[in-house]
Parts: C-alpha cells; sequence; structure tokens
C-alpha cells in the first residue's frame, strides 16, 4: 500500500500542472503571492525604519537582510525568557530592547510584516524548531 | 565574563595558556634587529553614536563607546597611542560628531582617527574633519610606517548627483543591506598620494595601514567590500611585513593576501552577522577566519568589544577583548606566514566556535 503511494506521488509530480485536477489557477497563485510579496515588502520598510521604536534603531542595523534571526527554530525554548517562545515574541523582545518601543499584538498587521519579511529572507532553509 | 582587563593580564593570561605556536615573542624581538622597539597600541572601532532628538541619544551604543574608553585607560602601560577605525556617528550628524568626540577626549593617549561612511556622507566628511583634521595621511612610530586611508568613497555620480538632498544621501549609505547604497573604493586622487607616499619608504620598513572598509573583497551587498582593493593591494605588495586593520564588518574577520596581512576589529555598538549566514546570497568569509561565537542579543554588549594590538616585529598581534565572551588573540605566525588564532588554529587541531547558520 505504501509503496503503492510512493508510486502515485511520484507520478503525480512528473505530470505537468495543467494535467492536475483542482489545480490553482494562475492567476489566483499570482495574486497570492503578489498579496504575500506586498505585505514582506512592508515588512522589509519597517525592519529598515526604526518606525516600530521610538530611539531611531532599525531591525537592519543588527540584522541586514534579517540575517542572525532563525524563523526556522522558532518555536523554541529561550532560557532568557523562561518557556518556549514563537518568533514574534522575540520580534517584540527586539522591539521593548534594542528599540526602547512597546510590544506589539500577534496579530498586528506589522507584526505579520515583520514575519512575512524574516521569512521571506530566509526562504528554503528547511524548518527546524527548537534548534540553537 | 565582565571583568576589566588590564594589558598585564592578558599578556599573563597568554603565557599561561602556552604553546599552541604562541608567537614566540623573545624571537619575534630579534627579528627586529636592535633599531626598532616592540610596542602596542589600542584600537576603538565603530561606535554609531546616535542621536535620538535634542540632547538625547541611544543609550546602547553610548554605553558601547564610554566603556572602551573607560578601559583603555586603565591598560598599564600605557600604549603607545589609540586609534579610532570610523563609524564614530550613525548619521554623520554634527550632534552625534561632537557627543561621541567628547567621549573620545577622555581618552590618555594621542589619538588618531578613521573616516567611516557613517561619518562622511551627511556633509561630506566637512565636519569630521575640523574635529579630526585630514582624511588620509600618514605617520611613522618606532620604525614602522603608518597610513591612514579614507577608503569609503564612492562615485562622483553617486555622492554628488544622485540624492536629492544630504540627508537621504546618508540614510542610503548607511543601511549596510540596502541596494541603494554604493561600493566603496579609494579612489584615484588617493591611490595616487598613497604611491608617492610609499615610494619614500623602505621596503623593508614595516607598514601598517589603518582602512574602515576591508581592502579586500569579502561580500558586496553588505559592502564588506573595497571596489579598487586589488589596486590597492599592488602599492602594498612591494613590501615585506605589510599590515591592514579595518573596521566596518562589526567582527572578527583575518585573512592573508601575498604580503598583506589583514586584520578587522570589533565594533563598541553592535556585531553583524557573517555574511555566510545569509542564506540568499551564498557569501563566504576568508576561509583562514575562525569566526567568533554568535551574539547573543539577551546580553547587551555581548560581541561588541575593543582590540589592543601589538607590534612585533612589525607584524601585528590583535587581542581582541571581547566583554561578554572570551578574548581572542589573532597573530601574524612567521613560520606559517599568515595570521592565527593562538587558540583556534588550523581546521584539523581547531577548537571550533559556536556554529553560525
Amino acid at each position: 500500500m505504501r509503496r503503492y503511494l510512493i508510486a502515485l506521488v511520484l507520478g503525480a509530480a512528473l505530470l505537468s500542472p495543467a494535467t492536475r485536477a483542482d489545480e490553482f489557477t494562475t492567476t489566483d497563485v499570482d495574486r497570492w503571492q503578489g498579496e504575500f510579496d506586498s505585505v514582506a515588502k512592508k515588512g522589509r520598510e519597517l525592519w529598515t525604519s526604526g518606525a516600530v521604536g521610538t530611539n531611531g534603531v532599525a531591525c537592519a542595523q543588527c540584522h541586514p537582510n534579517a540575517a542572525n534571526t532563525h524563523p526556522e527554530t522558532y518555536p523554541k525554548f529561550q532560557k532568557q525568557l523562561g518557556k518556549v517562545a514563537q518568533l514574534f515574541e522575540m520580534v517584540n523582545w527586539c522591539i521593548k530592547n534594542p528599540l526602547q518601543g512597546t510590544a506589539l499584538p500577534a496579530d498586528d498587521p506589522k507584526m505579520t510584516a515583520f514575519i512575512a519579511y524574516i521569512h521571506k529572507e530566509r526562504k528554503g532553509v528547511a524548518i527546524d524548531a527548537g534548534r540553537h | 565574563m565582565t571583568r576589566l582587563i588590564t594589558r598585564r593580564s592578558v599578556i599573563a593570561a597568554g603565557a599561561a595558556a602556552g604553546t599552541l605556536t604562541t608567537l614566540p615573542i623573545s624571537m619575534v624581538r630579534l627579528a627586529f634587529g636592535g633599531t626598532r622597539e616592540d610596542f602596542s597600541f589600542t584600537y576603538i572601532s565603530d561606535a554609531h553614536i546616535q542621536q535620538i532628538k535634542g540632547a538625547s541619544f541611544v543609550r546602547n551604543w553610548d554605553m558601547g563607546l564610554k566603556r572602551a574608553v573607560a578601559e583603555a585607560n586603565l591598560i598599564t602601560p600605557e600604549a603607545d597611542f589609540v586609534m579610532f577605525g570610523g563609524d564614530l556617528a550613525q548619521l554623520g550628524k554634527k550632534e552625534e560628531l561632537d557627543h561621541g568626540g567628547e567621549m573620545l577626549s577622555h581618552l590618555k593617549s594621542k589619538f588618531h582617527c578613521v573616516m567611516g561612511e557613517h561619518d562622511y556622507y551627511f556633509d561630506l566628511g566637512d565636519y569630521w574633519s575640523k574635529l579630526y583634521g585630514p582624511q588620509w595621511y600618514s605617520f611613522d612610530h618606532k620604525g614602522v610606517h603608518f597610513v591612514v586611508l579614507n577608503s569609503i568613497l564612492t562615485t562622483d555620480e553617486w555622492t554628488f548627483h544622485r540624492w536629492p538632498t544630504a540627508e537621504q544621501r546618508m540614510l542610503e549609505m548607511a543601511g549596510l543591506d540596502n541596494p541603494n547604497g554604493s561600493p566603496f573604493m579609494v579612489g584615484d586622487k588617493q591611490r595616487a598620494w598613497l604611491k608617492d607616499d610609499l615610494d619614500k619608504v623602505s621596503k623593508d620598513t614595516p607598514l601598517i595601514v589603518f582602512s574602515h572598509s576591508p581592502l579586500q573583497k569579502i561580500y558586496k551587498g553588505w559592502n564588506f567590500w573595497t571596489d579598487d582593493a586589488e589596486q590597492v593591494q599592488a602599492l602594498l605588495q612591494p613590501f615585506k611585513n605589510v599590515s591592514v586593520i579595518y573596521g566596518h564588518v562589526h567582527q572578527i574577520q583575518y585573512n592573508q593576501i601575498g604580503n598583506i596581512s589583514f586584520n578587522a576589529v570589533m565594533a563598541t555598538a553592535w556585531p553583524w552577522p557573517y555574511p555566510d549566514t545569509y542564506s540568499q546570497a551564498g557569501a563566504h568569509v576568508p576561509v583562514l577566519t575562525v569566526p567568533m561565537n554568535r551574539a547573543d542579543p539577551f546580553f547587551e554588549r555581548d560581541a561588541t568589544g575593543w582590540q589592543m594590538i601589538d607590534v612585533n616585529s612589525g607584524r601585528v598581534t590583535a587581542r581582541y577583548q571581547l566583554w561578554d565572551n572570551q578574548e581572542r588573540v589573532v597573530g601574524y605566525d612567521p613560520k606559517l606566514g599568515k595570521p592565527v588564532d593562538k587558540k583556534y588554529q588550523e581546521a584539523i587541531i581547531r577548537k571550533a566556535p559556536q556554529q553560525h547558520y
């Protein structure tokens, strides 16, 4: 049964997208990608502007191209926070400390923009939650 | 690990650490031939003093520079002089240069300063020059020829014709990863001056060059880069002992290209990731470099610090004073003909630092 399933999946992968059932239309995919890209672009603007803090310090000052943020490792235990934390909680830690600002709600559009930008810059790196 | 360090304690620690191709100080001294003496100087860099508004400045960056100045003043015996490696200001403002300059004015030793892009691109170095004098010059000290370069210049088109305001020009260059920036260069005029200056110096004279950007090409996307690096290197290669010390990269880097040894210095403000951790870029760091540990964001001064530079036999040994991490000592090994870390060595015998990813 398992072998049959693998064969089926491999077979499906070899077929051109046009022959797949119920595939999303290019129009839809392009629109959704565009929506994501525009939010990530907003995130990049916030990342480089310092607008979420009070002292003018921008995220990009320590994290050019969002490097050294390791979004693929969240949630993970942060000993200084004393718990398993999500990425947005670390973003808020940075907003409160180096940027001397006020934490954003998890679903604040600005937070979504940050998370989108961070993930976009880390595209292709394997998920590895909990890693240190 | 936050303790005050004196020069004496560091040397004692180095001696106790023992073997591991410890640079044989006595042998190196012999190589001096008696006419020069070993000496050391202090290197502080990349303070990025940042005005919030009025008399209010970013506390975090202030603390880094204050701490480096305080510790540098505690070294005994006193270093011969202090270098500041550039980026005193964040956005080149008079207020930032004045505020940082006031802190630097507490240094006891004689003082030299290198121009950084954050000092330059607001008023093209005008106010900085009022405080610190010429942007490139040379001096001699105890038999070593020192050269200070302004390596963060770029094209006239970018500098003079692209941006509507000086503020915007400064902001565009201040963003390390900003694609609107422009590659740094020493430029024709300064290279002509450098050639003239070096023509008057014997090729046996040890030469130490200070620049803000690396006079080698590491990663263009973050301007860890000088566009005419090869042309500058060609002027330095004829010398038997050449060292380049640069700031800008906010991390430990070292390399050897021909006769030229390269040492980067730490920032007092904040650390930067190594370029090879940016997964979209495929960038690299010099293979000789054993990276420092990853910065822990919860410790404000982690992966920042300052340096004591020993000059033995005209070669540089950089003693990195890392405030929340183990000190690192990177010195030129005359047998290997390149800089090596005294603890973290060749890959097969290396104690690897924390993994970067």
